[in-house]
């Protein structure tokens, strides 16, 4: 809940440790990949074969839950998960907090997958159908479709940021109480819950913007489209 | 200050409270949800990946509830905006 401080200024812009963690993290994995990409070979290095295990992984990931659309979603979602792990488990390290943990920032993440959402189903199927399956059963379901796209994408961003603060601040609750090295089981939980919820972010756009993609392929009887 | 007394003592009542209820729900949500996907998993094993995908989003939609509690709870347990109007 506490404000982040602002570290340097450029001009009226306030560059707080937030921003200067998020361009921290930008930072090594550009760096990372790039020197990893720089000299691509046949018979991978360590290195490459790392990374590409990565990719891998993440295409067959998306590939499960929309078939066939994987290459023109992997850069959206896989820079999501990517970037939620390293920011969830930047707060690990000592002295530093994630970024994750500013409603700010999980804010701006979930506006990104919201745009993400109508960005891709509108190019699958045009402005009209995309449009028209905001009255597909029925049009007496405008209403509600609209409060659920709001609504999923506040879900989505306070998911986040509610589950990396509160763990953030469990620890030091239970190092109040407790003292030295009583928190550590709790470290242990927070290794497993920044993967998890990293994971489930990026799966949750992912279905989000596969919701949107086949509007305009059937007629979604089924109508779900969770909260 | 007997205004403030009686302020502490019932946001924290209910800080508690809330939080209380807020855990015990979605903890019983989440049991059914887990049981349920243990019988599909005895039922079909072959369907493993898919209803633990649909699992772990259905738990994390459960979840998220307990957290809304949660940052509700914080918000009048630390920064109560009723305070201001007790404090003027």
């Amino acid at each position: 809940m506490e404000q982040s401080q602002v570290i340097f200024r450029i001009g009226a812009l306030l560059v707080t440790s937030t921003v200067a963690m998020t361009w921290g993290i930008m930072a090594i994995l550009v760096l990372a990949c790039w020197f990893g990409t720089r000299q691509l070979k046949q018979s991978p290095d360590r290195w490459q074969s790392a990374l590409e295990g990565v990719v891998l992984t993440m295409q067959q990931a998306i590939e499960d839950i929309a078939p066939g659309k994987s290459p023109s979603l992997l850069p959206f979602i896989g820079s999501l998960w990517i970037y939620l792990v390293f920011a969830n488990l930047a707060g690990l390290v000592p002295g530093l907090h994630s970024p994750t943990g500013q409603l700010s920032v999980t804010s701006g993440l979930a506006i990104l997958v919201f745009l993400a959402t109508h960005w891709f189903g509108i190019r699958a199927s045009g402005w009209l159908p995309y449009l028209r399956h905001y009255v597909q059963p029925s049009p007496i379901l405008l209403p509600f479709n609209i409060i659920s796209e709001i609504s999923r994408t506040l879900a989505l961003a306070v998911r986040l940021f509610g589950n990396i603060m509160s763990l953030e601040m469990a620890a030091l609750l239970v190092l109040l109480v407790a003292g030295l090295l009583v928190p550590v089981p709790l470290l242990m939980l927070h290794v497993v819950e920044a993967l998890v919820q990293a994971y489930i972010f990026g799966v949750l756009a992912l279905v989000y913007i596969a919701g949107g993609l086949e509007a305009h392929a059937t007629d979604r009887a089924d109508g779900d489209s969770p909260p | 200050m007997k205004d403030m007394s009686v302020f502490a003592l019932f946001s924290t009542l209910g800080a508690l409270l809330a939080i209380a209820l807020g855990v015990m729900f979605p903890a019983l949500a989440m049991g059914r949800a887990i049981s349920r996907a243990l019988d599909a998993l005895a039922r079909q094993p072959e369907a493993e990946k898919s209803i633990l995908r649909a699992l772990f989003i259905g738990l994390a939609m459960v979840e998220s509830l307990a957290i809304y509690v949660l940052v509700i709870v914080l918000i009048v347990l630390f920064r109560n905006p009723l305070l201001a109007y007790l404090l003027k």
